[in-house]
């Protein structure tokens, strides 16, 4: 399932690099607040899951290979980080929902995905 | 033998908007030459943990880059206050940042350990007031 499939149908909001969200295929969730424990955790192609959103996320989701940031329960992100994102090919999500139910969400889409 | 590549990054103290530019950097430079892609990952979380120390802790600093034939070397180095107990420090856990450092999600004293555990060898070298230093190999093949 890609970034596009999965924010289109939950009607999350794509705050950065939206031109890259049909192309970027999610495989899995990682979600932790910690930055040097996303660092070492997040494995490739994952949705990373935070409440931080702060600049250095993009280093992390960057450095990860994460498919994108989701930032839950439709906290703010600050205008210099999306900045930083669009710079680095960073997706940023914006997404009502609490980290546990985007997890479901997730999980739930992606079965569907894989029954074709 | 010769560096293919040689670099040299500044890393300012306390400026969290350059913060990883370093690593960012090396990992595009490494994209560029189709170094493989886990050891792209390993260099770039070895060299960003080593960078925020120096962002954080270091009072800013430097890393130099060589990339080999079969191996990256990576030397992150500052002048700032160094580490009491090295063997503390390298405990996962432990951490002294404050916590305007940890609003922003350091401070999981995971840094050290992520460089050791994605490098082929790490040195780390520090004593109080005579600054930190750390060298990280990572071999290519
Ligand atoms: N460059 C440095 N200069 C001074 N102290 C350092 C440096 N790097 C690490 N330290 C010390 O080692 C501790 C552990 O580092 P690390 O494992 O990266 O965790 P964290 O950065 O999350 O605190 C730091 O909290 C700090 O006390
Ligand atoms: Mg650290």
């Amino acid at each position: 399932m890609t970034v596009k499939d999965f924010v289109q149908h939950f009607g999350y909001k794509i705050l950065s690099c939206a031109d890259k969200a049909d192309k970027t295929e999610i495989t899995g969730v990682y979600i932790c607040d910690l930055l040097s424990m996303a660092m070492a955790r997040v494995k490739d192609g994952e949705l990373w899951v935070t409440v931080h959103t702060n600049i250095n996320i993009v280093a992390v989701a960057c450095l990860t290979n994460a498919s994108c940031i989701v930032i839950p329960e439709n906290i703010e992100v600050e205008e210099l980080t999306i900045n930083k994102a669009v710079e680095k090919g960073v997706i940023i999500v914006q997404a009502p929902h609490t980290g546990y139910e985007i997890c479901i969400n997730f999980y739930t889409k992606n079965l569907e995905f894989g029954d074709g | 033998m010769s560096s293919i590549i040689k670099k040299e990054y500044d890393i300012p103290a306390n400026d969290f908007s350059l913060a990883g530019e370093a690593s960012s950097n090396v990992r595009k430079l490494l994209t560029q030459l189709g170094v493989n892609p886990t050891i792209i990952k390993r260099t770039s979380i070895a060299m960003y943990e080593a960078e925020l120390n120096v962002v954080i802790h270091g009072n800013g600093g430097k890393a130099r880059v060589e990339i080999f034939e079969d191996k990256i070397e990576i030397f992150v180095f500052d002048e700032g206050p160094g580490i009491e107990d090295i063997e503390l420090a390298m405990k996962e856990g432990y951490s002294t940042a404050p916590d305007s450092i940890r609003e922003m999600g350091f401070g999981a004293g995971m840094g050290l350990s992520n460089i050791k555990r994605n490098s082929d060898k790490f040195v780390l070298e520090s004593e109080p007031n005579k600054g930190t230093r750390v060298y990280i190999t990572i071999y290519l093949y």
